[in-house]
């Protein structure tokens, strides 16, 4: 079945405060080569059938609403993908 | 409901015997820690609690909402975000914005649904610390002309429980600038800011002054001998009493 992905991410500039935790674990870890680490969210919604224009409308006016809160964060994707 | 007082003599503050029939809502969603306790405030401030589900499809009767603290939905995809489209969040918006401007008090879980329901601006981010907060914190009254504030003089310092994970107040600049020009920045942090909030604001009123939230818990400091040690441990109660007074100042 296929599926629409919706990735959310903090907009560029607020501060992480969770990737601010992350980069500093990394190189306690030996992993040095990172320098920032931003946070998002990965959404799956699965469609039982055609995934139509109507559906990916539908499904980017739920990102805008639901699935991100556009004082914080930005929806940078919605793709199809196929099973 | 539990009869006062559950130890040694609770005093509530009504004096006017119109006090007592103002009705004051009290929002539980699933999740909500702090609706008992709100509901008691009301009592002690001389109201009557009336509670609400976030099912329900009409408000009743009542003069006033409260939206208490807690982790509504686990605090699943953002604080507040999905409580905010509860059957019952629509009917406060709109009751809110209507003429009649009923007064709304979001404390905590309840200033972030206010946030997400678009009631209030800005957005509540992670504490920038990262770590869940929880001890008595100093506010100053910026603003006693909200509905929520009229029993506090301008500049007055209050002591109340502050507990949060997710409680640092964002907003980009031009929103800042506007809700310090408008006076609707209500409370703000002294001495410390506990989680890194933009200009130390702790609370946040609308234009019309009768939608309030904060971090900051009110209503666990409305009662001797329970709320925090420094100063009398009730300086909530201010909160439930103005906005007692404000109800029976209209209906005049």
């Amino acid at each position: 079945m296929p599926r629409i992905v919706v990735d959310v991410m903090p907009k560029p500039e607020i501060l992480d405060p969770q990737g601010k935790a992350i980069v500093g674990a990394l190189p306690r870890l030996g992993f040095t080569a990172f320098s920032a680490v931003r946070q998002g969210k990965r959404f799956e919604l699965t469609v039982d059938g055609e995934v139509t224009e109507e559906i990916l409308a539908q499904a980017r006016n739920a990102a805008e609403t639901l699935l991100s809160n556009p004082v914080i964060e930005d929806v940078v994707n919605v793709e199809v993908v196929e099973a | 409901m539990t009869e006062l007082p559950l130890i040694g003599e609770a005093v509530a503050v009504a004096a006017h015997p119109q006090l007592a029939g103002a009705k004051i809502g009290v929002v539980t969603f699933p999740g909500t820690l702090d609706d008992r306790d709100a509901v008691r405030a009301v009592r002690l401030a001389g109201a009557t609690p009336v509670a609400l589900w976030h099912a329900d499809t009409t408000l009743g009767d009542v003069d006033a909402v409260v939206i208490p603290g807690g982790f509504s939905y686990g605090d699943y995809l953002r604080a507040g975000a999905i409580s905010r489209f509860a059957p019952l969040m629509s009917k406060i918006i709109d009751a809110a914005n209507s003429d009649a401007r009923l007064p709304v008090l979001g404390i905590c879980n309840g200033f972030q649904i206010l946030t997400e329901s678009h009631l209030l601006p800005g957005s509540m981010i992670k504490n920038d610390h990262l770590k869940f907060m929880c001890r008595d914190q100093v506010l100053r009254v910026e603003n006693n002309t909200t509905a929520w504030t009229g029993d506090y003089g301008v500049g007055q310092e209050i002591t109340v429980p502050l507990k949060n994970q997710d409680g640092q107040y964002i907003a980009d600049e031009k929103t800042l600038d506007a809700l310090e020009a408008e006076g609707r920045v209500v409370f703000r942090y002294v001495g410390w800011n506990p989680n890194g909030s933009r200009r130390d604001i702790a609370g946040i009123a609308n234009a019309a002054g009768n939608v309030v939230g904060l971090m900051p818990h009110p209503e666990h400091a409305v009662e001797a001998g329970f709320g925090p040690e420094d100063g009398s441990g009730t300086e909530g109660l201010g909160f439930f009493t103005s906005v007692l007074n404000k109800i029976v100042g209209d209906n005049k």
